[in-house]
């Protein structure tokens, strides 16, 4: 380990596109930023996500993953960050001291704020606990997408996919492409995971069949796959006797959600919040470690990348102020911010009284349409705007701005 | 009199995945389309396109040589037609780049007659000597 202890600004860990964005932006603000990622590669999950689709939100036009990073990894290069990669942080204290870990050395870094943007990984078969044997062939969708994309392997010849996840309808394409057959998309849900264009480009284009409040309930095959049963299932999630039939297969993905990475995070003393399962934060995203902030997927999961950089481009201005002008002596007082009817989950989960303006991020709890988003404070209204129609894969953002701060106990957003 | 055809269709422009709800007399054309559920005006001339020749992005990837990948990815510069889509990708099973390769840079021009070319839209740089 050296001895040397260095200190900065602001630390960002990670260098995805919520990273990338919040060290651009910290930068831009005056702060001195160092980057680290453990990747060789800056750029995070979006450097295999060779499809286009990104980009139209923060850059007006249509760009693939990699292109969307380079615009990133660019961008934070002019700012003037200092970037590490393959720098793994094995370790994050509430007084914000680090210590990094490379292929060569083990350091401290000290900052005076950190930005967590680690990210989320992927649920796997263990969590879902399927029965049956337990052979190769079972990959996660992002897994094969890695396996596909970056390390020129073909994962397997007749595939079936769990879960109708973006990332997994994405693949349902992607190995079409690639000359493998993909036989089904299977969901245990009513309605479909994944964006609606994805199912009209990667699905309907290919004639690959979509299977609505079915999933698998057993696999097969000693060495390799070799088939999955599954069955329909009920509103309570119980699979439905009789309806079983199996599928051939010799590849079975799973696109079956995505979990916030928050290990270093709770090493930390940061809070989580049962409903994200990311840090709870304010309206700067700052956590309840003074000086920590979190953006991104490891704050709560995105279905775009340009919100995630958008989140982080808010979380390191925040970071870099909190790191120019030091902690106030003064205690801040917050209030919370509450999930109301039809909502699953709102962030931030609190509010400074002295908030003018906040950006409020959630989901809601199933499909609607043709409805109200009323934020209200202590039971006034604040702002309502109408929600045409929303879907639990798809985040919604409403803009509040409160002059003169919130005279409240409680915010609450709800739909009517 | 002809009789009036309604169809859905799901917009691929943009996240927002509008239904659009259309409907046309005889051949689809701008003017005699009508639309509804597009929250933006690109919505109608998607339609037009999905109706009569719908196009797509090819988006795969290209071995490389001597980089610090084994592959980089490419797309193809505009859209093309959705039916050429598995031919393009078969056309650059065969390719084989050297790096370095930057953001941009051309693999095949007017890629199986579509008038389109394929582009590189990751950097792979020229993988050291020295390294082992």
């Amino acid at each position: 380990m050296s001895r040397r202890t260095r200190e900065t600004d602001v630390v960002v860990i990670g260098g995805g596109p919520a990273g990338l964005a919040a060290a651009a932006s910290a930068a831009d603000t005056g702060a001195r930023v160092v980057l680290v990622d453990r990747n060789r590669e800056l750029g995070g999950i979006l450097n295999q996500c060779i499809h286009d689709g990104f980009g139209l939100h923060a850059f007006g036009e249509v760009l693939t993953g990699p292109e969307f990073a380079a615009r990133y990894i660019e961008r934070a290069g002019e700012a003037g960050v200092e970037m590490h990669q393959n720098t793994m942080v094995t370790e994050l204290t509430a007084d914000r001291e680090l210590i990094c870990t490379t292929p060569g050395d083990r350091y401290r870094l000290r900052a005076s704020s950190v930005v967590l943007a680690m990210g989320c990984r992927e649920r796997t078969r263990g969590m879902l606990r399927i029965p049956g044997t337990r052979p190769a062939g079972v990959y996660t969708a992002g897994a094969a997408q890695w396996l596909t994309n970056m390390a020129n392997v073909r994962v397997g010849k007749r595939v079936l996919i769990l879960g109708s996840g973006d990332i997994g309808l994405i693949m349902a394409r992607r190995l079409t492409w690639e000359g493998a057959d993909v036989v089904g998309v299977v969901e245990l849900l009513p309605y479909p995971s994944g964006l609606s264009r994805n199912i009209t480009q990667c699905l309907d284009d290919y004639g690959i069949p979509l299977h609505l409040s079915h999933s698998a309930v057993c696999i097969h095959g000693r060495g390799r796959l070799e088939g999955v049963t599954i069955a329909r299932f009920d509103e309570n999630r119980r699979s439905i006797p009789g309806t079983e039939s199996e599928i051939v297969c010799d590849t079975l993905l799973l696109s079956v959600g995505l979990i916030p990475e928050n290990e270093l995070s709770r090493r930390a003393g940061v809070h989580l919040d049962a409903s994200t399962s990311g840090a709870h934060v304010d309206d700067q995203y700052m956590t309840n470690v003074d000086g920590i902030f979190s953006c991104g997927n490891v704050l709560h999961i995105h279905d775009l990348a340009d919100w995630a950089a958008e989140e982080g481009e808010r979380a390191g201005r925040s970071a870099a102020n909190r790191a120019l002008t030091g902690s106030t002596a003064v205690p801040v007082e917050r209030i919370r911010v509450e999930a109301g009817s039809d909502i699953r989950y709102v962030v931030p989960q609190t509010v400074k009284r002295s908030a003018e303006e906040v950006l409020l991020s959630f989901r809601v709890t199933e499909p609607l349409a043709n409805r109200t988003v009323v934020v209200s404070a202590d039971g006034q209204t604040l702002k309502s705007q109408p929600l045409r129609k929303a879907h639990p894969a798809e985040m919604v953002q409403v803009l509040v701005r409160c002059d003169g701060g919130l005279d409240a106990d409680r915010l609450e957003v709800s739909l009517t | 009199m002809v009789n009036e055809t309604k169809r859905k269709i799901t917009c691929i422009l943009c996240p927002n995945g509008c239904e659009l709800e259309v409907s046309f007399s005889g051949e689809p054309t701008a003017e005699s389309l009508g639309i509804a559920g597009n929250l933006c005006p690109r919505g109608l001339d998607y339609a037009l396109e999905e109706l009569t020749h719908p196009k797509r992005t090819l988006t795969t990837s290209v071995v490389v040589r001597g980089g610090t990948q084994p592959q980089t990815s490419v797309k193809t510069a505009c859209p093309i037609p959705r039916e050429a889509v598995l031919d393009v990708r078969a056309a650059l099973r065969d390719v084989t780049l050297n790096a370095p390769v930057a953001i941009g840079d051309v693999v095949l021009t007017d890629i199986a007659g579509t008038g389109t070319d394929v582009v590189v839209t990751r950097p792979v740089a020229r993988r050291s000597r020295h390294a082992s």
